[in-house]
């Protein structure tokens, strides 16, 4: 059968991928651009790997026709970083430990920015809220909470580029 | 978040360090947090093909046909892998340092032992084309009758879950049905105690749910070589295995991976590299295994059951005089690392304290459920809950403070252990006083007094008259808990006969089953002899000499 | 075998389209199909799917408002006319799948799924169904549920249509899961219940995940007419909570299990109790 040609952007960039009928986003962005960010984890929409953002929303890109993102605008955790200097949510993550295999991470920083593009003042409750469709096997939550609430009172202003680049 | 408690034990440390205390980045937080992590399904490959395996609907049942001509029909289909393609179809996973017999196929061969055991793989263009061939897979298959419970499966009668072990207990060393560990003399110490107290702790399988499901790619590489990128936690332990069910020699197979997205011992059974190696062999091509949700929930291995029954026997004053525990661990249809589980739990007995008689039985059952794994100390969460489970009801028998009691009971420096160690280095009574004054919870001053380093040895670092017993002896019939049967005795069976693939040659002929020992004579109040080193048996799958001091055998 | 994928721009077109071909699937959160497909059920072969506007409209008609199947949960909470349902879309699933969960996906979810759709069904709440040539009917969301997993029914869902609550006290849902905020239905509730002169008249209980569908309590509301809102006046119908279920085992819970905790969590519903 034919594959259908999908053109979207991508972290800002135009991309193009041919997709067969029924492939979902997930597969579409791991296999057919190489953005290995988002991963696999149910294909039932319960775990949260595979969050992305489509037009700002939180997306499960597993239960996404891939087709159906013609023209839109998607986002990764490839795209957070600006360049060298780490997004706050990233630095935050670091220096609060918040993640340890890090299978989850991805989803939950995509998570996490579409909460604090909507809501830069989350209460603790609204994080825990925002993250609820997110599951994370190893760090019991609480720090990953911390440092989205790190990252939004620190949003502030425009991070330096010392202040945001990552301490190795 | 981090203290450091230096007043204890400052004698034995050295402050001097540059690292060890001193909190550090993970050095691959910045590759979790850009996305950059490369985990094993992270690697792109031309022409990758996709495997997956038709599972065992029932949880016992005789196979008596397989057709798989339709799904070998099947659009995008390139190749059906049947038991007989697999070069060496019988492994336990501890046969790599010499424990165990083989007694699990890759692939099923005239018997499925338990619900969603693989019978046949299929490897397709894509995985819709490989679930459609799936389901045009014909088996016939005759339901046998299951058994699911550990008491159950010992109980003369029992469905024959494994015949490599046909009374469905695990057979330690060829001597022995359990781990039995002989301290003193329980049942003198039960009679003079001023309370017993036997209680049952029971425990489900739990799944490890890692938001990463187990899965490998395999792909030919130059060299004649093949790369595989796997979730296992356990790298070199996989690739012999594989090297091992494939009859390949290990240096033409190339592991990578070591990220792992959750592991907690559930990615240790190398649960997929061996048919994503056979796959891209038998196809030429790069092949992707990885289980689904739910194949993950249900079929990938749980940390086992375990059912614990413990007795004590304590003194008013708060002593524990005797303990005697029986354990029951699940492994499920095949032995995996339930082996090595029981014999973990058999070391860990009596818990961190000192008690003069200790009888411990440990057994590995069979029964008609998904093999169990590792999973975070198994072998030891488990009977640790049940010990400090039954440590809070004495306490309460014996009106005391739950934290004085174990202080109390704790094991000191110099105590000789149940396991004719002496003991050292012991820091539990300074962990319970440290834990008490977190929460707030009081405790009387001459408790608080207490410490590890003194009050221990003596008298308590003597090896106690034990009674020894020969119960469970290979040969001679059922473990004494069970009702005595009324068949007689079973004499071990020799190894099934396994159908050679035609294509295969196995590594060496497995190795000849010794004669069962004659029954022993009856039990002596003497201490046993110092136990001789003994030389290990020769390893049949590589040559080499296999010697390990976990199970027994000691190279000196 | 991969999935044939055929988008309309309007509703009567994907009707006809959905008429013509007994196998296809419509498509519109794709939250259940996607899920579906993952897995590897080969009979979906078609998906056909609708970018018309209305589709996912909400339109305030004064006594009613009618919801375009298409509408999302997040379209739900961002409506005001809606506040009512706020409660219940709040609940289904995480944000992402509340970004693309529908009210007519909802409809068709298998138990334990489906809470929209008792809390639609407590509110007496009518389904839109356009034939394939044009033509549409309007039938009462009980009456739809009864026949909707039958091979053969016909028609697109394209719209609900919900009466408001008789005030902002009347509406009462919750949903009871294991793990919160979000979670798969143990089980849920939504009951309607307006009060004249300190009494119920007009009572409607609707239980999610209590049977194959979501259905009211019939029993329950029998119970509950004419009786005060307080612990003596719901007892009878805290008796008759379970009459004409049939809960499922699963893997969340078991058949006797849901039976055992329906009537404490009617209770709290009834009462105001606890959190939701």
């Amino acid at each position: 059968m034919a594959k259908t040609p999908v053109q979207f952007r991508l972290n800002g960039a135009d991309k193009a991928v041919f997709v067969d009928g029924g492939e979902n986003l997930l597969n579409a962005l791991r296999r057919g651009v190489g953005d290995m960010s988002a991963k696999f984890g149910c294909g039932q929409g319960t775990c949260g790997v595979c969050t992305v953002l489509v037009d700002g929303e939180p997306q499960l890109a597993c239960l996404t026709l891939a087709e159906t993102c013609a023209g839109r605008a998607i986002e990764t955790a490839l795209g957070l970083s600006d360049g060298p200097n780490l997004h706050p949510l990233q630095t935050a993550f670091m220096e609060h430990f918040a993640a340890q295999c890090g299978f989850c991470t991805s989803g939950m920083l995509m998570a996490a920015k579409a909460l604090l593009d909507r809501n830069p003042s989350p209460t603790r409750e609204d994080v825990a809220e925002a993250i609820s469709g997110n599951i994370c096997r190893c760090t019991g939550y609480e720090p990953i909470i911390n440092a989205i609430l790190d990252a939004a009172s620190k949003r502030g202003g425009q991070p330096s580029g010392e202040q945001g680049r990552a301490r190795i | 978040m981090l203290e450091f408690r230096k007043e204890y034990f400052k004698d034995e440390r050295d402050d001097r360090l540059n690292e060890v205390g001193q909190p550090r980045q993970r050095q691959d937080m910045l590759g979790h947090v850009t996305g950059r992590t490369r985990y094993f399904d992270d690697h792109a490959f031309e022409g990758l093909l996709h495997l997956k395996v038709l599972r065992s609907q029932h949880p016992h049942a005789r196979l008596r046909s397989i057709d798989v001509s339709a799904a070998e029909r099947s659009a995008g289909v390139k190749r059906v892998i049947r038991a007989a393609d697999v070069p060496v179809n019988k492994n336990t996973l501890l046969s790599l340092i010499g424990f165990g017999k083989d007694d699990e196929p890759l692939l099923a061969v005239d018997k499925v032992r338990y619900k969603g055991e693989p019978i046949v793989a299929v490897v397709a263009e894509s995985e819709a084309a490989a679930y459609a061939a799936l389901a045009k897979i014909r088996v016939d298959c005759d339901p046998l009758p299951a058994v699911f419970d550990v008491e159950d499966a010992i109980k003369s009668g029992a469905p024959v879950v494994n015949e490599t072990y046909p009374a469905n207990t695990f057979e330690y060393h060829e001597k022995y049905n359990h781990q039995k560990l002989r301290f003193g003399d329980v049942e003198r110490a039960f009679a003079s105690a001023d309370f017993v107290l036997e209680e049952r702790y029971q425990m489900s399988p739990i799944e490890h749910a890692p938001t990463e499901t187990n899965g490998s790619i395999a792909a030919p590489e130059t060299n004649d070589r093949f790369v595989v990128h796997t979730c296992t936690q356990a790298l070199f332990f996989s690739l012999g295995t594989a090297a091992k069910l494939l009859d390949l020699p290990s240096n033409r197979l190339h592991f990578i991976g070591g990220t792992v997205g959750g592991g907690f011992g559930g990615k240790v059974d190398s649960l997929t590299e061996p048919l994503s190696i056979l796959g891209a062999m038998l196809t030429g091509r790069p092949v992707r295994y990885v289980l689904g949700r739910e194949e993950e929930m249900l079929y990938g291995c749980p940390r086992g059951a375990e059912r614990h029954y413990i007795k004590d026997g304590v003194m008013r004053d708060g002593r524990i005089v005797a303990r005697k525990v029986t354990s029951y661990f699940d492994a499920g249809a095949y032995t995996r690392l339930s082996s090595y589980g029981a014999v973990k739990c058999i070391a860990h007995l009596p818990g961190p304290y000192t008690i003069p008689n200790v009888h411990a039985d440990s057994y590995c059952v069979f029964t008609n459920r998904t093999p169990a794994t590792a999973m975070r100390g198994f072998g030891i969460t488990g009977v640790d809950f049940a010990l400090e489970v039954q440590m809070d009801k004495l306490a309460h028998k014996v009106g005391m403070d739950p934290m004085e009691f174990r202080i109390l009971n704790a094991y000191r420096d110099g105590d000789m252990k149940a396991h004719r160690r002496e003991a050292h280095n012991c820091a539990l009574i300074e962990c319970v006083q440290v834990a008490a004054e977190k929460a707030g919870w009081p405790i009387r001053d001459e408790f608080r007094r207490m410490n590890s380093l003194t009050g221990g040895g003596g008298e308590r670092a003597v090896i106690p008259a034990t009674a020894t017993d020969e119960v469970g002896r290979i040969g001679t019939g059922r473990p004494a808990s069970t009702p005595p049967p009324r068949a007689p005795a079973m004499p071990i069976a020799p190894p099934p006969r396994v159908p050679q693939p035609v294509a295969a040659q196995p590594r060496v002929a497995p190795a000849p089953r010794p004669a069962p020992p004659a029954p022993a004579p009856a039990p002596a109040a003497a201490p046993p002899p110092r136990e001789q080193p003994k030389p290990a048996a020769p390893g049949p799958q590589h040559g080499a000499t296999r010697f390990s001091s976990v199970f027994g055998t000691r190279r000196r | 075998m991969t999935v044939q994928v055929k988008t309309f721009g309007s509703m009567s077109e994907a009707a006809a389209a959905m008429a013509s071909d007994r196998g296809a699937r419509f498509f519109s959160g794709g939250t259940l199909l996607m899920r579906a497909i993952n897995e590897g059920d080969t009979r979906i072969a078609t998906l056909v799917r609708a970018t018309d506007p209305a589709y996912r409209q909400i339109r305030n008609e004064g006594a009613h408002i009618v919801i375009g199947a298409g509408a999302r949960m997040i379209d739900i909470l961002a409506s005001r006319d809606l506040a009512f349902l706020h409660p219940v879309a709040r609940v289904v699933g995480g944000p992402a799948v509340r970004a693309m969960a529908t009210v007519g996906g909802n409809l068709f979810a298998p138990s334990p799924y489906g809470d929209f759709t008792a809390a639609l069904l407590a509110l007496d709440a009518t389904v839109m169904v356009q034939g394939a040539y044009g033509g549409g009917q309007q039938t009462a969301l009980e009456q739809f549920l009864a026949g909707r997993d039958r091979a053969g029914s016909s028609g697109l869902v394209i719209a609900v249509s919900v009466p408001r609550p008789a005030s902002a006290d009347a509406f009462r849902f919750r949903k009871v899961a294991r793990v919160r905020p979000k979670g798969v239905s143990v089980l849920s509730i939504a009951a309607h219940l307006p009060v004249t002169g300190g009494r119920i008249a007009g009572a409607r209980v609707a239980y999610g995940a209590m049977a194959p569908t979501p259905i009211r309590a019939r029993a329950v509301e029998r119970a509950l007419e004419g009786r005060s809102l307080d612990a003596p006046g719901i007892a009878p119908a805290l008796a008759a909570a379970a009459e004409g279920t049939s809960p499922a085992t699963d893997a969340l819970a078991s058949t006797w299990y849901r039976r055992e905790v329906l009537p404490v969590h009617l209770r709290r519903l009834l009462l105001g109790e606890g959190g939701a």
